[in-house]
């Protein structure tokens, strides 16, 4: 499949994924165009972090369609055969696809400069000068300009968090993924997480971000989807699905969480 | 009946100030008493050594810098440093083996370590050591082509040197593995997943990330191995590997002077390997970074000194 609209970073088209007996994802259709929020929001065990890792090939789907950037995800079609693609296309399909952890995953034997480093300069291979000046606007965007020569481990939750933010920020992606970005964090910690996040939202990035911060969803999102069972239950304007749930699955979820 | 006691008086009750209070610790007598016994029995061992006419402090320090000594102790330490290095190597890709996707590869590493772990070093010596009773011959063709591009005795390839680098390499290949595949799984899954999701490739996620996060829990065992693989050198003597030990054993072999001959062994083994436990303890700091406390900023390096195991 081509996808003609370059518009659309993300298409999902009944994609299925299965661990051993257990169908996780059970057909999930989900468009994602540049310059969208799109929040997803549901119960534990929905199938919310398992979409966004095969959308960067980290799960491999089973079924279904799944491509970002206009390319199919870990595969190449010929006539009506899907190959897998090689390492090496798979880990180019990876760098223009941001994530962000909801256990920050940062490289805690590197200092946080180091770890916004990485990338560019071991996976990109740019010149040192300017990867450097790069990354040290990236800590300075996300608050942290102080904070270069630390170490993740004498780093709060929340500025562990922004550095993540910034690490995967220094690939240029053209699509950020957040997997409960805040769910790790101390209350008083979530909010300077979000702050950047709404920042990158203003700034046109397109982001997919599963969360439970009902609030952030509906001050940033552009649409706001609602999974439940492996599948996309609910899905459209933010205000329109908090305020008048069309089926009763979301109605029974929201009136736990807000 | 005891007299009841004087009511204090008012100047007497006022309670003295903080600053007035001192501490007093429990005196420890018997920590004192056993110190003065153990330093009298080690002061008395001593003397008995350096007045003990068959060890001979003055003999033991002229032999020590003598042309034989310092030869073996030179390919003791070729043989330690050689034999670590293909240890290590070795025991990177052995271990990636086990940890492999494909089960055959994981067969063959699990052959591996069963045979090496499971036989005595010092048999594997021997082993390598005859190796020419079970091939006479070591050779290389070209299949199908009669093209012959090495032919060679056996015993003039595998010479005692090449025997004892083999033995003691090939067996801590088996040990290192153990070690590092310990400390690549003590690595968190989401430090391989974020490197992937930088679009790492997987030799570099094990270079830059993995590895260097898992030798915080290498380096210690690691360091005890290098030390025992020193110690361990003294095996090869059986097939005259012509290091520390087999040098002096052929000297006093012919002068008789068993005692000063095996302190100056003892000398130069004692120095190698607390040279070993300094830089242990540096490795220990270096790849401590980032984690706070490690083991090496606790202990002293003497305490590694006291190696643990002994895998003969
Ligand atoms: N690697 C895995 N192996 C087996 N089951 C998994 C694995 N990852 C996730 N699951 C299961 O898939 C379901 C969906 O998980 P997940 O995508 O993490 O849900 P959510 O993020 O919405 O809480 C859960 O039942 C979980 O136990
Ligand atoms: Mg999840």
């Amino acid at each position: 499949m081509t996808v003609t609209d370059s518009d659309r970073i993300v298409v999902a088209e009944g994609v299925r994924k299965r661990f051993g007996g257990l169908e996780v994802l059970q057909g999930i259709d989900l468009t994602v165009r540049a310059g969208e929020v799109c929040c997803v929001i549901g119960p534990s065990g929905s199938g919310k972090s398992t979409f966004l890792r095969c959308l960067n090939h980290l799960e491999k789907i089973d079924g279904g369609r799944l491509s970002v950037n206009g390319q199919l995800v870990g595969y190449r079609q010929v006539g009506n055969r899907l190959h897998e693609l090689p390492e090496r296309e798979i880990v180019a399909q990876r760098r223009e696809i941001g994530m962000v952890f909801q256990r920050f995953n940062l490289f805690p034997h590197l200092t946080a400069l180091e770890n916004v480093l990485e990338g560019p300069l071991h996976v990109k291979g740019e010149p040192r000068g300017s990867a450097v000046a790069e990354a040290h606007r990236l800590l300075e965007r996300v608050g942290l300009a102080d904070k270069a020569d630390t170490y993740p481990g004498q780093l709060s939750g929340g500025q562990q968090q922004r550095v993540a933010i910034a690490r995967a920020l220094a690939m240029r992606p053209t699509v950020m993924l957040f997997d409960e970005p805040t769910s790790a964090l101390d209350p008083e910690l979530v909010g300077e997480v979000l702050d950047v996040m709404k920042g990158l939202a203003r700034e046109g990035m397109t982001m997919i971000v599963v969360t439970h911060e009902i609030g952030f969803a509906r001050e940033v999102a552009t649409r706001l989807v609602f999974m439940d069972g492996g599948a996309v239950v609910e899905e459209g304007d933010p205000a329109a699905v908090l305020d008048d749930p069309q089926h009763e699955r979301t109605r029974a979820f929201l009136s736990k969480v807000l | 009946m005891p007299t009841p006691a004087a009511p204090p008086t008012p100047r007497a009750a006022a309670p003295p100030r903080p600053e007035e209070l001192t501490a007093v610790p429990v005196r420890h007598y018997g920590r004192w008493l056993g110190a003065v016994a153990v330093s009298l029995a080690a002061a008395a061992l001593l003397w008995s050594l350096l007045t003990n006419p068959n060890l001979d402090i003055r003999l033991v320090l002229s032999y020590l810098t003598r042309d034989f000594v310092l030869k073996g102790l030179g390919i003791t330490i070729v043989l330690t440093v050689v034999a670590m290095v293909i240890g290590v190597l070795g025991g990177v890709l052995l271990a990636v083996m086990r940890m492999s996707p494909n089960p055959v590869l994981r067969t063959v590493a699990w052959f591996y370590l069963w045979f090496f772990r499971g036989t005595p070093l010092l048999v594997q010596i021997i082993f390598w050591g005859f190796l020419g009773a079970l091939y006479p011959r070591l050779f290389l063709e070209i299949p199908f082509t009669g093209v012959v591009l090495f032919d060679e005795p056996t015993s003039r390839v595998v010479t005692p040197f090449v025997a004892a680098v083999l033995g003691l390499a090939l067996n801590e290949v088996a040990y290192a593995a153990e070690i590092i595949r310990g400390g690549m799984l003590s690595v968190d899954r989401g430090q391989t997943e974020a490197a992937q999701a930088l679009g790492m490739r997987r030799i570099r996620i094990l270079r830059r990330i993995v590895l260097p996060q898992a030798m915080r829990v290498i380096v210690p065992p690691m360091g005890n191995d290098t030390i025992n693989m020193l110690k361990m050198t003294a095996l090869v003597s059986v097939i005259g590997g012509s290091d520390l030990l087999t040098a002096v054993q052929n000297v006093y072999a012919q002068n008789f002077q068993v005692i000063p001959l095996l302190a100056v062994a003892v000398f130069w083994y004692l120095v190698l390997t607390s040279l070993l436990s300094l830089g242990q303890h540096h490795l220990e700091k270096r790849f401590g970074r980032g984690f706070g406390e490690t083991a090496a900023s606790r202990d002293g390096a003497l305490s590694r000194l006291i190696s643990t195991k002994e895998r003969l």
